[in-house]
């Protein structure tokens, strides 16, 4: 990594523009900053902002599909690991033949978000090294994100639909999308005859003789599907391993057991709408989710937030955080062997901010709580029998902090963690930082880049917490790191509590249902539990997103996954998945 | 040394143990009928026992707690409903998973519609219990319901509510959530007040 050579944005640009005469120009629709680059320079290019610019960091690629414009185009977003704002750069190509380099050689972290744009609008990204679908099954017709794909059930564009009122005779959706009918398969496709390719490539050296050991014993390779179904993966996640005896010699990630395109419904719902959504992305901490997608249409509807909710929106996150993490914990443990008995004691103390939750939002885990430019409801005067207030400084004074003190009494020193642990899955820096890993992955292996600091949002710049990071990269230090992050969490909330203003407005101006959005983009990003949880929104001043891209961290985290586990055990490959802490409600959206 | 870490996790496990049963010689049997001692179970103050055996004991929802959405009407004297649904759509707007059906009323004679809704379906299957509906209408006519033991036996007619089934009397909605209706009712008086202010203030003036 070199100095970066521009002091200040503006020379930035010039130095850019200047570099690639004609074919790098700023972005100049209304609404929408960044650079257009033409497709040939495009590795020149991000090699050159990468290595010269110190850009090192590629946190989101997706595609929009402008068809009015007969173009797909390709959004990046770079950012320092230093902090600072993003440097986004698109790249515009034809419909018909959309074809663009591969940035997979110069940011590794692109390969499975370019082929998730593969798998939702066929663009090719010429030179990835395995281009195939990723989300949807190989056999899947068309490209679902396209605006002119309709699936088989289908209504309208967007909502709300016409046939609810007034005139709302109600008909079961089955009714008109009746099992095996529900399918559009393509011209003389017959589902029973097909054969995966992708499945099929994964068997062939299955009988070959693997002698390069040199151990002077004949083994056969043997490939082993965990999962879908099984325990450990923490979902439907499938684990394509091929074994040489006990060790692992290479391993796929197999996700989409879980998709229900919710990039694709969010773009057919208003904007409001798409709040309730966000729970289901990742349910164990809906709150960031909500905040996340809150400040992504902040930005562009310039929503000021009041005080009061702006310290509301930071507790309800920290504790979020701490939830997500207990559970981290919990579970880690449950994949280590210590069967639920560690998990239930993390989780009782989850079971409590969730009573807190449903008191204030309704719900314990689908909260749905922010709304743009404040948050639904204020503090409840009581829950359940106790005071609120009082149920909150309790908790975030001496219970919480208590509770993670027993926590690494019991376990930061227990044999079983240390050995699992200490040099397990070792990822380091550079590699981190070069496949767009996120969050507690990310700082585990001594990169102090969390979003709260490097690029403050909401009014996190106000609080005094520091930013944890740990130089082993290992599963240990995976582990550790979510216990010293709690601590800081709770730090942050001691916080809210102490400055929050205790009366005042909770929404800029009335409850709206209906939302202008201005046109333009936006891009807000959050430091969500399991790492950098961003919402890219493309607005044309219409009642509905015209896109909607959700960044999953649980999605770009399991890049790694095959990396981590190489030369590791089977019984490691569990331990290491639930050290990098994924969702599939998010990873597979 | 090895094996410790068994000794402190088995430490933890008896402490526990034995609190349950300090703990329930403290409250005798309370800690298990009593409501509010119930509650305390599961709470920063709690010690010992901590879950609750669903069914055999239930703590009571939170009051902001919701479920599924369900219809106020008014018991007048006279013994007749009248609901407080003037079949706006909002609510059908606003829902996210278009789960909201409603057939609006029109006028016998004349054929314009009046503000009741005459067929009001709520497709339970889809419902997110997300709380839009109650939280965007006008006229507080929908609210979230706290029942959330609704399973069936026929998925093909029993999940889709309809208005018969969704309407519940608003002395319902004052019990399950009391600090809202509060509220609620406080700021309608207030606006009526206002009104009658108003009207008073111009029938003056007019004198």
């Amino acid at each position: 990594m070199t100095e970066a050579v521009a002091p200040t944005a503006e020379a930035a640009a010039e130095t850019l523009e200047s570099r690639f005469p004609g074919s790098v120009t700023p972005d100049t629709r209304a609404g929408y900053s960044g650079y257009m680059v033409a497709p040939d320079k495009l590795i020149e290019f991000s090699t050159a902002i990468r290595d010269e610019m110190g850009y090192d960091y590629l946190s989101s690629v997706t595609g929009v599909d402008y068809i009015a414009d007969g173009k797909l185009e390709v959004v990046y977003h770079a950012y320092k690991t230093t902090g600072g704002p993003a440097l986004v750069f698109k790249v515009q190509i034809p419909r018909e033949d959309p074809v663009i380099p591969s940035l997979v050689s110069v940011y590794p972290g692109a390969d499975f978000q370019e082929r998730e744009a593969y798998d939702m609008y066929g663009i090719r990204f010429a030179g990835h090294p395995n281009l195939k679908r990723i989300l949807m099954w190989d056999g899947f017709a068309g490209y679902p994100l396209r605006k002119d794909w309709k699936e088989a059930y289908y209504e309208a564009d967007i909502k709300p639909f016409d046939s609810r009122w007034p005139g709302g005779n109600f008909y079961r959706s089955e009714e008109k999308n009746p099992f095996s009918h529900n399918v559009a398969y393509p011209e003389g496709f017959d589902p029973d005859q097909w054969v995966s390719e992708e499945e099929a490539e994964q068997y062939p050296n299955l009988n070959e003789l693997d002698v390069s050991t040199g151990r002077g014993f004949r083994t056969d390779k043997i490939v082993v599907n965990l999962g879908p179904q099984h325990p450990s993966t923490h979902g439907v996640f499938r684990m394509l391993v091929t074994l040489d005896g006990e060790t692992i010699v290479d391993l796929h990630p197999v996700m989409g057991y879980l998709h229900r395109n919710h990039e694709k419904i969010g773009e057919r719902n208003t904007w409001i709408q798409n709040m309730p959504f966000t729970d289901r992305l990742d349910y164990i901490s809906s709150m960031s989710n909500n905040l996340g997608y809150a400040l992504a249409v902040e930005k562009l509807t310039k929503a000021k937030v009041p005080e009061r909710a702006e310290y509301i929106r930071i507790l309800m996150v920290e504790l979020t955080r701490i939830c997500n993490h207990l559970w981290a914990i919990g579970f880690l443990l449950n994949d280590m062997g210590a069967f639920f008995t560690p998990a239930l004691y993390a989780i009782r103390e989850r079971e409590l901010i969730l009573d807190f939750f449903e008191a204030t939002a309704g719900s314990r885990m689908m909260c749905n709580y922010m709304r743009f430019g404040g948050i639904a409801r204020d503090i409840p005067e009581k829950m359940r029998d106790e005071n609120t207030m009082e149920f909150l400084n309790d908790m975030v004074f001496n219970r919480l902090p208590r509770a993670f003190d027993e926590l690494d009494t019991y376990l930061t020193e227990n044999e079983i963690i240390r050995s699992r642990g200490i040099g397990v899955g070792v990822l380091p820096p550079q590699q981190a930082i070069a496949y767009s890993a996120a969050g507690p992955l990310l700082r585990a292996s001594g990169v102090p880049y969390d979003l709260r600091r490097a690029e403050p949002y909401s009014i996190y710049d106000r609080f005094d917490f520091k930013v944890c990071t740990r130089e082993g990269g290992d599963v240990y230090d995976r582990y550790v790191i979510r216990i010293d992050e709690m601590r800081e969490s709770v730090k942050i909330c001691q916080q809210v509590l102490r400055d929050m203003p205790t009366g005042g407005d909770i929404l800029a101006g009335k409850p709206q249902y209906t939302v202008r959005v201005p046109a333009g983009e936006s891009y807000g990003r959050v430091e969500g539990p399991k790492g950098e949880l961003g919402f890219y929104i493309v607005s044309t001043g219409k009642a509905n997103a015209y896109r909607y891209h959700v960044r999953a961290p649980s999605f770009i985290n399991i890049t790694l996954l095959g990396e981590l586990c190489k030369g590791h055990k089977v019984a490691d490959v569990v331990v290491i998945l639930g050290s990098i802490d994924i969702v599939l409600g998010e990873t597979d959206r | 040394m090895y094996g410790l870490g068994v000794v402190k996790g088995l430490w933890v496990t008896l402490k526990h143990f034995v609190d349950t049963y300090t703990e329930d010689v403290r409250w005798l049997s309370k800690r298990y009928i009593d409501p509010e001692k119930l509650n305390m179970r599961q709470s920063p103050k709690g010690k010992g026992l901590f879950t609750v055996q669903y069914p055999d004991e239930m703590l009571a929802p939170t009051e902001r707690f919701r479920y599924l959405p369900f219809l106020i009407y008014e018991e007048k004297a006279d013994g007749t409903k009248e609901d407080l649904c003037t079949s706006c759509g909002i609510c059908a707007k606003v829902c996210p998973p278009q789960c909201i059906w409603i057939v609006r009323t029109d006028d016998p004679v004349t054929k314009r519609p009046i503000p009741a809704p005459k067929e009001f379906y709520i497709d339970t299957d889809i419902c997110m219990n997300c709380g839009y509906c109650a939280e965007y209408c006008p006229f507080d006519a929908i609210k979230m319901d706290h029942d959330f033991e609704i399973a069936s036996y026929d998925r093909t007619t029993a999940h889709v509510y309809d208005k018969a089934k969704l309407s519940k009397p608003v002395s319902y909605y004052a019990s399950i959530r009391p600090t809202d209706y509060a509220a609620e009712e406080k700021a309608r008086a207030e606006e009526e007040a206002k009104k009658a202010a108003k009207k008073a203030a111009s029938a003056a003036a007019k004198k």
